[in-house]
């Protein structure tokens, strides 16, 4: 589906005059492979690069070195872009700066508006897209009057009204409460496993990422990491070191392993955590 | 309290003429402007003034809404009359000292009151029947013969309809910093116009730094959206005539018919 080879992307710093004054490597030297209907989890601390990433599976950043290629279209082939675009539509962190529309239906339709698409069929795709994320009875309000969650839910059907194949939601939920946190991810994991739809999910959320196929973790601008949440999550010192914490059962679990007692590494969820435990105390 | 606000002073309630195409009622107001402006004699603006009446009638707007528009415009109509009242040369009809009020004046001065009162409460009445929204698509449609000349008449639509979006937004915002600097003892409220001026300072910088960057995240998240200009786009809600538009053209060909044969030439 997106597929990165060798991708570097330098920023160019200037001063005042406009002269260089130096050039940050973002993202230096990322081969990564997601296959179609994976959930895909991108981890990593603020400026380890992963919104820089996310910017280039959308065609809005392009890489300085190396290639993207987005379901056989490579980002650089100025034809394919807005194709790309439709494909692998995109979530950003702020849920009030990518509402266009005064009216939440308006809004929906803005992307299918965008592509052509006849009149009767943009409002098909916003009443699906509308009741695909539960706001169906929204329809009529005026963005401002709904919570952080509910906006960033209007948001994904605004992508969803597209039809990709691919949605990449870049830290969907750093300005929500734990509610809308909630809502969003459930609403990412429907998308996923229901629509089929490939979803990657920027995010410094380690509880966010337990239910992704595969996890990717970042640190200056390279991939430190990656393998199943499981395989992630076993590595506790590694992802400390790269100053991301764990969820905290799995800190509780590494905890008590390295004080004696034999719990498997990688423990995700809490029923995992009690079921492990009720094991010991059979033995 | 803030978001509430609404732009414009759109009044919610059903009426014939809230459901008039937004077109009709610009081209409307116009045609009713050209028409007030012709009309010469008393029998016209009866005319003109009757023709207003059945309109507020229509649109079940209170008619205090409709005067309230009158409140901002009150210098300038009070200007506009003295002037013309004691300004006229002409023949004298009253003369106190050396103030003289003519026959002329005062037909002017009548008439440009008239003339006024009728520009302002017409337009009005399309501000106070018409969402902004609507106002915006309206104004889009009727503007784009100006595209031959290069007016980008979709992207001057496109910025109103986002500046409507994000006013509420940016009120607040205003609102969040103006605690924020309240609570480091900014002070707002006190001292000289040119010291409350200078002390919004603090205010502004922050907000316009604000505004760009949300500027950028739209920008950015519209292009995600495949936005690409006006050119090969769809409407969700186009504006179709329908045989209630055609019926108030009609009226308004009537009007102005009417205004121009017993306003201007029979008379």
């Amino acid at each position: 589906m997106i597929r990165t080879n060798k991708l570097v992307f330098e920023y160019i710093r200037r001063d005042e005059e406009g002269n260089v004054e130096g050039i940050t490597r973002a993202v230096d030297d990322v081969n990564i492979d997601v296959k179609p209907g994976q959930f895909i989890a991108v981890l990593g601390h603020n400026g380890s690069g992963k919104s820089t990433l996310a910017k280039h599976f959308n065609a809005l950043l392009y890489p300085t070195e190396g290639e993207v290629i987005v379901d056989g279209m490579n980002t650089q082939d100025g034809e394919k872009l807005w194709d790309i675009r439709q494909e692998a539509g995109m979530i950003f962190q702020n849920p009030d700066n990518q509402i266009i529309g005064q009216v939440v239906e308006e809004d929906v339709g803005f992307g299918p508006e965008n592509m052509g698409v006849p009149t009767d069929e943009i409002w098909e795709r916003v009443d699906e897209s509308l009741r695909t994320v539960n706001m169906l009875e929204f329809r009529k309000s005026s963005p401002n009057h709904l919570s952080g969650g509910q906006k960033q839910r209007v948001s994904i059907a605004g992508v969803i009204a597209m039809h990709p194949k691919c949605i990449i939601m870049d830290e969907p939920t750093a300005m929500l409460d734990p509610n809308g946190r909630k809502d969003i991810i459930r609403a990412a994991r429907a998308l996923n496993s229901v629509e089929g739809i490939t979803v990657i999910l920027i995010t410094h959320y380690m509880e966010e990422v337990i239910y992704a196929d595969k996890v990717f973790v970042m640190d200056k601008g390279h991939v430190e990491m990656q393998g199943t949440p499981k395989e992630i999550f076993s590595q506790v010192e590694k992802l400390k070191e790269l100053r991301l914490g764990v969820p905290q059962v799995t800190l509780l679990a590494h905890e008590l392993k390295k004080s004696g007692l034999p719990l498997p590494d990688g423990i995700l969820t809490k029923e995992e955590f009690v079921e492990e435990l009720k094991k010991l105390k059979k033995k | 309290m803030l978001r509430d606000i609404t732009l414009g002073q759109y009044y919610r309630t059903e009426s014939i003429i809230h459901k008039l195409d937004p077109r009709v009622k610009i081209i409307g107001t116009f045609v009713f402007l050209i028409a007030i402006f012709m009309v010469n004699n008393a029998l016209g603006y009866a005319i003109a003034g009757l023709f207003l009446a059945m309109n507020i009638k229509l649109s079940n707007v209170p008619v205090k809404f409709i005067f309230r528009g009158m409140k901002s415009i009150f210098f300038l109509l009070m200007i506009s009359i003295v002037f013309n009242l004691f300004l006229t040369p002409g023949t004298p009809i009253l003369t106190v000292w050396k103030i003289k009020i003519t026959k002329e004046g005062l037909k002017i001065a009548v008439k440009m009151a008239i003339r006024l009162v009728f520009l302002i409460t017409g337009s009005s009445l399309m501000t106070l029947t018409t969402t902004p929204n609507n106002l915006t698509d309206g104004l889009e449609s009727v503007l784009k013969p100006l595209k031959i000349v290069h007016v980008p008449v979709h992207e001057i639509s496109m910025m109103m309809s986002i500046a409507l979006r994000f006013i509420p937004i940016l009120l607040e915002e205003t609102d969040k910093i103006m605690k924020a600097q309240m609570a480091r003892c900014a002070d707002f409220e006190s001292g000289s116009i040119i010291n409350r001026a200078k002390n919004m300072v603090p205010l502004l910088v922050p907000l316009f730094i604000s505004a760009f960057r949300r500027a950028m995240d739209l920008a950015m998240a519209m292009e995600a959206r495949c936005y690409r200009g006006g050119e090969g786009r769809t409407k969700m809600k186009p504006l179709i005539y329908k045989k209630r538009d055609m019926l108030a053209y009609l009226v308004l060909g009537l009007f102005l018919v009417v205004c121009i044969i017993f306003g201007r030439i029979l008379f």
